[in-house]
């Protein structure tokens, strides 16, 4: 009796602190967002500079996924097939922009290429932008997705060893033919994985982003960015409307996620 | 490992080397190149000032009190989730991910309806003598919401792995519910626990779109380091900026050590539990 007692209290307990914790501010978002209407919602999200900031978002994510990807499958079978002096240093290293605050992931870029920098003059004189610009976003973005590919790929490709693509290279493959047809094949749903949450997070960014945009409407404002254009000036409806498409992206992402999950639990 | 005949080592590292130096490397040292432009003094100067001070206190503050939250919090929910599974729990675990998913600016405009004066939690919080939005309270409950998936993710398969046969053995020996807990489970968990809750701290540490809305930015008050360096940005003080920079970015390095050194007690202790 008492054990049962224990358990329904302390389900009871974590679920009400779900709630109020995560998804009170989930519905918050879609209450707000239709407080004054469906059609303030959707004149909100469907005038020009909120369509521009969506589109500049999705190109900003779209341009992150395969350079990061990319870079992610050569760092993993670079590591985890092949044994060389500082392996776990380049390891460490990899992982190294999840330990800075995204406010520092921008501003090392705006050291880096700012009006004020060494090279800030070459570029002004070559008419370069960079910062408070759309590469500026590019750079930053890249940066604090940097990892999530590469972190996923390099346990995976470890535990799986190196069997069969030593069978096929001794059979006779060639290097392509060993990336499509073995290697790919068996990294395809980790390489999904890391996928969703490098795009998750590159949609989301706001902090790094924030600190290169230069809050530009309609040529250099992301999503996030434009919630908060919209939030400061008080147009809380408008702000909570494009928070919420936002928020569908976040949701279809986890659901995707747990999907992949699902697939990856699954016996080969 | 005798993967020496596959091909491809040498394009894959210098690639990896190249985008790694050109993405993380040199733009992180152009910090620290920066920051060198100043002398000792002028430094000391930026990073002791009565607003950074100030800074560090509350992110500390904030952080650690809400890192704490998370641990008790973030364990209850893992055990819920491993131990008991109720009916659509399922997608419970799915939620636990929502704040890594969810971009910080929506979770920020998000807390900050919730819990201002006139919001759904913040006005019977108002009426009860508690202020929560634009008070360091309200940045606690942000960083809460942004810690809990780390404590809950390291947690959970640690507790997942726990061996049945173990807490059986203490219960036969006599032991009760709260001592197989606290003698047999808990130390097992400990590790992960710790290694969760830094993670969550660090995060913490330098969060800003979750924070920025809530917090209300009154300097020397409700300011944190983050929100500091970006104000320094906006009235383009860039050595400022890149003082506090490393402050906060030697902070992250330092805990970052930590939590690898907890993950290598970890790997030990299991090694020799598992002999």
């Amino acid at each position: 009796m008492r054990p049962r007692l224990v358990r329904a209290g302390l389900i009871g307990v974590a679920l009400a602190f779900l709630a109020l914790c995560l998804v009170m501010p989930l519905v918050a978002v879609f209450a707000e967002a239709f407080a004054k209407g469906f059609e303030v919602y959707w004149a909100s999200i469907s005038e020009p500079e909120a369509r521009r900031a969506l589109w500049l978002t999705a190109v900003v994510a779209g341009l992150s996924v395969p350079l990061n990807m990319t870079f992610g499958i050569a760092a993993a079978w670079a590591i985890a097939r092949f044994r060389f002096p500082g392996r776990q240093l380049l390891v460490t290293l990899i992982d190294l922009p999840f330990a800075v605050s995204p406010v520092i992931s921008g501003l090392i870029f705006v050291l880096l290429f700012g009006a004020q920098s060494a090279l800030g003059p070459w570029l002004e004189a070559h008419d370069i932008t960079i910062i408070f610009a759309i590469p500026g976003i590019m750079l930053a973005t890249l940066f604090v997705t940097f990892p999530f590919v590469a972190r996923e790929l390099i346990p995976m490709m470890e535990e799986q060893g190196a069997d069969a693509e030593e069978a096929a290279v001794a059979l006779g493959a060639s290097g392509v033919q060993l990336f499509w047809r073995v290697t790919l094949p068996q990294i395809s749903w980790g390489l999904m994985h890391g996928v969703v949450l490098l795009t998750a997070r590159a949609v989301g960014e706001f902090g790094a982003v924030s600190v290169v945009s230069g809050h530009i409407r309609g040529l250099t404002n992301t999503a996030p960015l434009h919630v908060e254009i919209l939030y400061n000036e008080y147009q809380f409806a408008a702000a909570f409307a494009v928070a919420s498409a936002l928020s569908l992206f976040a949701l279809l992402s986890l659901g995707l996620r747990r999907a992949v999950e699902w697939r990856m639990a699954q016996p080969r | 490992m005798s993967a020496r005949t596959l091909p491809g080592f040498r394009p894959a590292l210098s690639f990896t080397l190249l985008y790694l130096s050109f993405m993380v490397l040199i733009p992180l040292a152009g910090l620290f190149l920066k920051s060198a432009e100043l002398t000792w003094a002028q430094y000391w100067h930026i990073v002791s000032g009565p607003r950074a001070v100030a800074s560090y206190a509350l992110t500390l503050g904030t952080s650690a009190t809400a890192a704490g939250v998370t641990a008790v919090f973030g364990l209850l929910v893992a055990w819920v989730l491993v131990r008991y599974p109720f009916p659509g729990h399922r997608i419970v675990d799915a939620i636990v991910d929502l704040p890594l998913a969810l971009p910080t600016a929506v979770a920020g405009i998000a807390l900050t309806a919730l819990y201002a004066g006139n919001g759904w939690l913040g006005a019977p919080l108002e009426r009860a003598g508690f202020k929560v939005a634009f008070t360091p309270l309200g940045i606690t409950v942000a960083l809460i919401f942004i810690g809990l998936p780390f404590v809950v993710r390291t947690v959970q398969p640690v507790l997942q792995d726990l061996e049945p046969e173990v807490e059986e053995a203490a219960a036969s020996l006599g032991a009760t519910r709260a001592q197989t807990f606290w003698k047999v489970i808990f130390p097992a968990i400990l590790p992960a626990l710790v290694t969760g809750t830094t993670l969550a701290f660090a995060r913490a540490l330098g969060e800003y779109g979750s924070v920025v809305f809530i917090s209300g930015n009154l300097p020397l008050k409700t300011e944190v380091t983050t929100l500091l360096i970006m104000t320094k940005l906006e009235q383009y003080d860039y050595r400022g900026a890149t003082a506090l920079a490393t402050v906060m970015l030697g902070l992250s390095f330092v805990l970052l050590l930590a939590i690898n050194m907890t993950q290598a007690w970890l790997r030990r202790r299991n090694g020799v539990e598992g002999a």
